[in-house]
């Protein structure tokens, strides 16, 4: 190595510290080009100031520590409704815990930054840096030391023994990420016609009636519509309902939180004009409509009704459907119409489905016009 | 230091060297310069928001029930007793009202990840348009792109896995997403969630991927980032003494170690306070997720709002080939955020394609000197901004009573004309700021004084940095890169400027 001569142990023994530290220095190619100290030599006051501002920081963050420790342990904490006892001390409880914190590391940090500002010399290093690539002799041993790594492997004469290992090497990771993936694949498919995307809880199993019950969140609460039950202008949100099912509020529920079910019932004025597009002129009952709840954007739940222009809006990206037009999008990304129900009357009065929808519900994907019927 | 305490340590340093044989790396790396300047804290803020978010992020793990079995609510928060919700939300309503200081914690770790985020935004920004990614520290801005985007995926997964009414939509929209694949959409949805929307298996998915392979992948990306960083040496700004083969500044030890350590505890300070007094992202008001039931005001962490304003603005085009459908959302919600962060990774390459500078930077630019890239920057940061202000077009039709309709349209067409606008404007902005420069160096600092000369034409006085000739005429001085002084009163003596 080029630069000073290497001095020898006793030497260094004798050596002050502020020699070593230069040699060191020149070693690294690191020039200290100036270092004040932080205030004028004999600067009493300043130093006395500095030391109790310094001081008074960390103090007031021990301060906040234990104020933080002893709110942490010994403020009530805890959920009590507003209007009741101790709601505002409990809802006091985390902001409680942010100042305290602030004050502690805050005061702490701040104290950091002040003595160091304050008592360190204020200095210029300046360090030579060695650019570019690496020096002609340690390249050009380097790769002749992998040359020669690589002719004692023999790989570039064996090239049948190579190609094969390479070709094994391969298969080994392809083995791995076959296991690594192939435990997760599953076939959108497998039930052909029945496939999850093609169908919804709406679709009849046998005879038995498929009734649109209100969504309520609550599976022991079953009303199942009729339809003086909703106003003109009205729109409710309903979910399949089957008498078979009624004991068993797991299933009932399950049929509530099933994403493709909920399905948005408007009875619109009297006498509304509505075009009805081709395939959907007899799906309604009456003034009654049921329109898919999710969206054919993305899947959000096209849910807010405006009844004075008969339009549903979903709130996730505004895509606007017309109720009127057989939930024609008129606005926004969503490409498809909202998924009609087909719906009628029972001999009880009771409104309910005639079948399952007959567009795929919510989000497009490559296949679904192979779906639609 | 007391004898004792010094001979122990002088033993302990002598027994680790001669195990390790480090005393000269330890020397090396003790004088290490590293160049000071405010900006470069940006990268520091992110990397103790994220030590914050790895520590907050063990804690909370120890009381999150990664599970989508459904229970009902019979804790003490009233207003959702009785309601069926998950089990990872019943633990999420657990950890913020029955477990102390959870609350705390929990809303530190999302502050956390919030100004993690931004900080990395706000780094990228400073490294961009000073072009500190040119040669040779390409790498260090791969891996930089790499983290923002991890990043971004990283806090969509952790807030996503709470299972509360506002990110279930974002987990349908994902859903949404995935389906929108061409070809082998519906079997990727499968892949990731076992089955139809949403299955009983994603919260598990997302939970392993959110707290074990994505963190994994950060901490690699981000010791990979930092130890470049590091041995590379840090790029500095012009100034005296710095050069393109040295570097200005000060040592690691005493001063960088201390000052670095210092910010980090103010950072932790900060998210505290953030923590304590900010509410964020309240799941207990939101409710559990159900699929019928939604809000007003979908909006989502700031930093994943230019993908639902894309989401919002993008045409109807759904893409028929034959009996196939290639739906719209795809191109919008898949390909254009691979393209922009497609495009922010090769930046450095095709910058150096265009301008054919192949050589080596330590000395960092100041973005008026490189117009073309601002330009480039301000057009990119333009286009984001719109689709992060479309991503809250109902907040903003409802705050300034205006139809989100005509929001829709003006966020479309300006994201079409405003960034070329944004390019145009910018460059101009900075050759007037260079030429201000030069005018300061060549003519002199402009002092507002007028002076009347014998032959009654009023001058404006000037003061030239670099002082005048004999004659009175300034003496040019060059731009060297560096800020210049464009007050009056630090400039050295007046000279009356020739009239034009």
């Amino acid at each position: 190595m080029s630069g000073p001569r290497e001095p020898t142990g006793p030497e260094l023994e004798r050596m002050s510290r502020g020699a070593l530290v230069d040699l060191g220095h020149e070693l690294d190619s690191v020039r200290i080009v100036a270092q004040e100290p932080p205030r004028r030599p004999g600067d009493v006051r300043g130093e006395r100031r500095a030391r109790r501002r310094v001081t008074l920081l960390l103090v007031l963050s021990l301060l906040c520590a234990a104020a933080f420790a002893w709110a942490y342990l010994f403020w009530p904490t805890g959920y009590v409704p507003p209007g009741a006892p101790g709601h505002t001390a409990n809802l006091l409880y985390t902001p409680l815990l942010g100042v305290t914190f602030f004050g502690a590391v805050g005061a702490l940090g701040a104290a950091m930054i002040l003595y160091v500002r304050s008592f360190y010399p204020d200095e210029v290093a300046v360090q030579h840096l060695e650019k570019g690539p690496s020096a002609e002799r340690d390249r050009f041993t380097a790769g002749a030391t992998l040359a020669e790594a690589g002719e004692h492997t023999g790989f570039g004469r064996r090239t049948m023994i190579r190609r094969l290992g390479l070709t094994g090497l391969g298969a080994v990771g392809i083995l791995g990420g076959l296991v690594a993936i192939g435990g997760l694949v599953r076939n959108p498919w497998r039930q052909r016609g029945d496939a999850p995307l093609w169908t919804t809880g709406w679709k009849p199993v046998g005879d038995e009636p498929v009734f649109l019950r209100i969504a309520t969140g609550d599976p022991k609460d079953i009303t199942k519509v009729r339809p003086e039950d909703l106003e003109p202008d009205g729109m409710i949100t309903v979910v399949p309902f089957r008498e078979s099912e009624r004991d068993d509020p797991e299933k009932v529920h399950d049929a509530e939180m099933a994403p493709d079910n909920p399905v948005m019932l408007v009875r619109l004025p009297p006498g509304t004009p509505v075009a009805n597009p081709p395939g959907r002129e007899d799906l309604h009952h009456g003034d009654y409509y049921a329109f898919s709840k999710i969206c054919t954007h993305l899947g959000c739940p096209a849910s807010l009704y405006d009844s004075q222009q008969q339009i549903f809006l979903c709130p996730c990206h505004q895509s606007e459907f017309k109720i009127t037009e057989g939930a024609r999008p008129i606005f926004g990304p969503a490409a498809r119409r909202l998924p009609q129900l087909p719906i009628t009357v029972d001999a009880d009065g009771f409104l309910v489905a005639r079948g399952d929808f007959p567009d795929p519900v919510g989000p497009s994907f490559w296949e679904i016009r192979r779906g639609q019927h | 230091m007391g004898l004792v305490a010094r001979s122990l340590a002088r033993g302990t340093a002598n027994a680790f060297d001669r195990r390790f044989k480090a005393a000269g790396a330890v020397r090396r790396q003790a004088s290490h310069v590293f160049p000071k300047h405010h900006s470069f804290f940006w990268g520091e803020f992110a990397l103790y928001s994220f030590a914050v978010l790895v520590l907050s992020g063990v804690y909370l793990a120890l009381f999150f029930v990664p599970d989508t079995t459904e229970v009902v609510y019979r804790g003490p928060f009233e207003p959702a007793q009785g309601l069926y919700m998950s089990r990872a939300y019943e633990s999420v309503l657990a950890l913020s009202f029955e477990v102390r200081a959870g609350l705390f914690v929990r809303q530190l770790h999302h502050w956390a990840a919030l100004v993690f985020v931004a900080a990395m935004i706000l780094h990228m920004a400073r490294n961009y348009f000073t072009g500190a990614f040119r040669r040779p520290r390409e790498l260090t801005w791969l891996g930089g792109v790499a983290l923002l985007a991890l990043g971004i995926f990283e806090g969509y997964l952790g807030y996503s896995m709470l299972d509360d009414l506002l990110s279930g939509l974002g987990v349908r929209i994902f859903s949404g997403l995935l389906l929108s694949v061409p070809l082998v959409g519906t079997w990727l949805h499968w892949l990731v969630f076992g089955g139809e929307f949403f299955g009983d298996i994603w919260i598990s998915r997302f939970f392993v991927a959110h707290v074990f392979l994505v963190p994994g992948l950060l901490i690699a990306l981000i010791g990979m980032h930092v130890g470049l960083v590091w041995f590379q040496k840090h790029t500095q700004f012009p100034g005296p003494g710095a050069r393109e083969d040295t570097v200005v500044g000060e040592r690691a030890m005493p001063g960088f170690a201390s000052n670095t350590v210092a910010n980090g505890v103010c950072v932790l300070a900060v998210l505290g306070l953030m923590a304590g007094i900010f509410q964020i992202n309240p799941v207990f008001l939101w409710g559990p997720y159900v699929p019928s039931q939604v809000s007003t005001y979908i909006q989502p962490d700031f930093y994943a709002g230019f993908l639902i304003g894309g989401l919002r603005l993008w045409p109807r085009w759904e893409i028929h080939l034959g009996a196939y459908t290639v739906p719209a959302p795809f191109w919008v919600g898949l390909v254009l955020p691979l393209v922009m962060f497609a495009l922010l990774a090769a930046y450095p390459f095709l910058e150096r394609f265009s301008t054919g500078d192949r050589a080596a930077h330590q000395v960092l630019q100041r973005p008026r000197d490189n117009p073309t890239r601002t330009g480039i920057g301000a057009m990119g940061l333009v286009f984001w901004g719109i689709l992060f202000l479309s991503g809250a077009t109902d907040v903003l039709a409802a705050s300034f009573d205006v139809p989100f309709e005509l929001l829709v349209w003006a966020g479309r067409i300006g994201l079409l004309v405003l960034p070329p606008l944004a390019y145009v404007v910018v460059r101009r902005i900075c050759v007037g700021l260079q030429r201000a420069d030069r005018d300061v160096l060549e003519r002199g600092v402009r002092t507002g004084v007028l002076q009347a000369r014998p032959d009654g034409v009023y001058v404006e006085v000037r003061r030239p940095p670099g002082g005048a000739d004999r004659q009175g005429r300034p003496i040019p001085l060059e731009y060297g890169g560096a800020r210049v002084d464009h007050r009056p009163a630090t400039s050295p003596e007046p000279v009356g400027e020739e009239p034009r």
